[in-house]
């Protein structure tokens, strides 16, 4: 009753701790513009507009406190993008990172990709917890010693320092997009990815930086005869053949890239159909599918337009196989939210670890979980009001009809300035990070 | 089938604020963004679809007045005869120069009265039974490609309005978007006036069969292209004209916005099968300008 994840309609969410300044006067280089855990859960990483990257590491689990997961300490910052100008065509490129992918742990170090606009880089992260001391032609601060001075001769040695966290670029792949990047997806293969822009596709090897392969092109020749756009591209967690891109049709398009260089055609087409007793000015608008995600086990997958959740199985290309009404409340508000602009909001959703249960964003930073086996959902609210150590969320709920109850708010109370985007979930445990316009607020489910 | 029960006066502030937002997006950081102007481009499309249905709607029940305000005159006019000979001229005179659809919607406004039902069937097949719009492939006449604007000062336009000045009414500012002269006509008298700067980007020269490009495209300044727009903006938010029938003025500069600048993506009308679809087709530009402005990245 008091809260929905993990499968278990029992969970109740505890508030855990919350990143990033106080203050309200939000800069604009500090709206977080993307959230993503680590495929192990340890790191979370974010990205903002001001094209700077923050990295989060789980503390381990103390004995003091078994009943407390680890807090996510800053592990390393550093700016990956720095805003550009292209001037063949005047114009400039934003530093906003759009999206980081993890790339699966190798080796000590970490690799993620980064993307702003038209840039993914690599980057390696890795640690440095030692350091050579006694050389011989270098004093201890770096300085060249006389070699007139040397008397002896000693072998250098490691010694302790501390820890030290180093990110650098190891790829830039660049200048293969003409339009906007809103996708990047790792394959599962751990050697290639793919990137999306509105119209066009590449698939890049991630050792291989100054070339790629277009794989779907839906420019038409005559750019007037544009009706859609490709909106988020994803590949398929175990088939390293296959990958999904949304459209802003509403569309979900499947290909298998053994059937042809060019994937232009697909090999399955998900659509519902629309129904025409919701027909608006704005159907266009809020049938466009912001995020594509797969579940985990690679046999669903979900997509988010402006109002509703969707699930599919990819077995079946006619319908999804369950909706979900995110804030329904809102369709009598479109033509309000067209003028403001928030109809264009482009919300993000994730799956939790066992695929049981969906997440997604909303406005007056509510956040809502659909839990899909018990047919439950809930709302929450991400605030410092509600952010005492362990508090546990209580949940919220929109007044939709004439009488208001007591904790409930109207739908015309809602603050559309503070919009939840980005949420992600820890891939094995009930640890939700939720991203509000420039804080990033970490839950976890309540243990007794 | 977006449902009429949406008048027309929430097409129109819709269509205002649709083109507000492509101009805006070409001056913010970042370039243009396709995907958000292809969205606005859609709910510029059903708004015009709206708005468009009930401006026809407006005309058909205007004609039907007028054939039987006419009727209801013709038993009770002393001297109906003179005045209908002379208008007629001057009504041929002004339509050389206008393409008949936003002709149709400037003039019903002055030449709404005594005497004008033949002007109005006229019009009203104008309306209806305009060429096909093809795509560069037809030369057509120099005409065709005329979208005509609100002159300057509509005050002049409306403030004779009576039955016996309506010589005066025949007053139409007309832009040719291929060579940027503004032609006034006035009682079948031509004036030339120079609108904006000639196209100083590359085009090919644009004879006037071709497909219409409107210079509007990627090497335009964006300073000329920002006073045409808000020329035609302020036109249409205009409140203080004095004339008789407000809704004729605002409608017709929501109409020539629409015509100048377009509706969206050409792909987005072909779907269309009504009669009326197919008349808007005709009837506006081709997104030439915008889908360039919107992509020249």
């Amino acid at each position: 009753m008091a809260g929905a994840g993990g499968g278990n309609s029992d969970v109740q969410w505890c508030f855990s701790q919350v990143k990033g300044a106080i203050d309200d006067d939000v800069a604009e280089a500090d709206i977080i513009s993307t959230v993503e855990f680590n495929h192990s859960g340890e790191l979370l990483a974010t990205g903002d507009k001001g094209g700077r990257v923050v990295i989060f590491q789980q503390e381990p689990e103390s004995k003091d406190q078994p009943q407390c997961r680890g807090e996510y300490n800053v592990y390393s910052t550093f700016q990956s993008h720095e805003p550009e100008f292209d001037y063949l065509k005047s114009l400039e490129i934003e530093e906003k990172i759009n999206k980081i992918r993890w790339l699966p742990q190798k080796n000590a170090a970490q690799f993620l990709l980064s993307t702003n606009d038209k840039t993914i880089k690599l980057w390696k992260i890795s640690e440095r917890d030692k350091r050579p001391e006694g050389y011989n032609l270098k004093e201890e601060d770096g300085r060249y010693r006389d070699p007139n001075t040397v008397t002896t001769l000693r072998v250098p040695v490691f010694r302790p320092m501390d820890l030290m966290v180093e990110a650098s670029p190891r790829r830039v792949f660049a200048n293969a997009h003409t339009y906007h990047i809103n996708s990047i997806s790792v394959n599962s293969d751990c050697e290639t990815y793919l990137s999306a822009d509105d119209l066009r596709i590449n698939l890049w090897h991630l050792e291989i930086t100054d070339r790629s392969f277009n794989i779907v092109d839906i420019k038409p020749a005559n750019m007037e005869e544009l009706t859609e756009v490709i909106t988020a591209a994803e590949f398929h967690p175990n088939q390293c053949n296959t990958f999904v891109y949304s459209s802003s049709k509403g569309t979900i398009r499947l290909c298998d890239m053994r059937a042809s260089a060019l994937c232009d055609k697909h090999a399955k087409m998900f659509e519902e159909p629309e129904d025409p007793n919701n027909r608006s000015f704005f159907s266009e608008i809020i049938s466009s599918i912001s995020d594509v995600k797969f579940s985990h086990s690679g046999r669903y997958m979900m997509t988010r337009d402006y109002l509703s959740v969707k699930i599919w199985d990819l077995n079946m290309e006619t319908r999804p196989v369950e909706t979900y009404q995110v804030h329904e409340y809102l369709r009598s508000k479109l033509c309000s939210l067209y003028e403001n602009d928030c109809i264009f909001d482009k919300f993000e959703c994730c799956w939790n670890g066992n695929d049981s249960v969906v997440m997604t964003g909303s406005y007056n930073n509510f956040f809502r979980m659909f839990d899909r086996g018990y047919r439950q959902d809930v709302t929450l609210e991400a605030s410092r009001e509600n952010s005492k150590p362990r508090s546990v969320l209580k949940p919220r709920k929109v007044s939709t009809g004439g009488k208001r109850k007591k904790d409930e708010i109207s739908v015309d109370s809602l603050d559309f300035n503070k919009k939840i985007l980005h949420t992600a979930w820890h891939p094995l445990d009930n640890i939700i990070a939720v991203a509000t316009t420039n804080n990033l607020y970490i839950f976890q489910e309540k243990l007794n | 089938m977006i449902t009429t029960m949406e008048c027309a006066v929430d097409a129109q502030s819709l269509i205002s604020i649709s083109l507000m937002k492509i101009h805006n997006s070409r001056t913010q950081r970042g370039g243009i963004k396709l995907h958000k102007n292809l969205l606005v481009s859609y709910v510029l499309r059903n708004a015009r679809q709206v708005y468009i249905k009930e401006k026809y709607a407006e005309i058909y029940r205007m004609q039907q007045y007028e054939e039987v305000m006419t009727v209801c005159n013709e038993i009770q006019e002393l001297n109906p005869l003179d005045l209908d000979a002379e208008d007629a001229d001057n009504e041929e005179q002004a339509r050389a120069a206008c393409c008949g659809e936003e002709m149709s919607l400037c003039d019903p406004a002055c030449h709404k009265g005594a005497a004008q039902s033949a002007a109005h069937v006229r019009t009203a097949s104008t309306l209806l039974g305009c060429s096909p719009f093809e795509d560069g492939s037809k030369a057509a006449e120099p005409s065709d490609y005329r979208s005509c604007c609100m002159e300057a000062s509509p005050v002049s336009h409306f403030d004779q309005f009576s039955a016996d000045n309506n010589r005066h009414c025949n007053k139409t500012t007309v832009l040719d978007l291929d060579t940027h002269v503004v032609t006034t006509v006035e009682n079948g008298y031509l004036h030339q006036d120079c609108c904006c700067n000639p196209p100083q980007c590359g085009q090919e020269a644009q004879s006037p069969g071709k497909k219409r490009k409107v210079e509007f495209g990627c090497c335009i300044s964006d300073m000329e292209e920002i006073s045409d727009f808000t020329a035609a903006r302020k036109r249409a938010k205009r409140e203080d004209c004095s004339y008789s029938n407000p809704d004729y003025t605002d409608t017709s500069n929501i109409s020539n916005l629409i015509s100048i600048f377009g509706s969206g993506f050409s792909g987005l009308l072909s779907r269309q099968a009504d009669l009326e679809q197919i008349c808007s087709k005709q009837a506006l530009a081709s997104l030439g300008a915008w889908t360039r402005a919107i992509v020249a990245f």
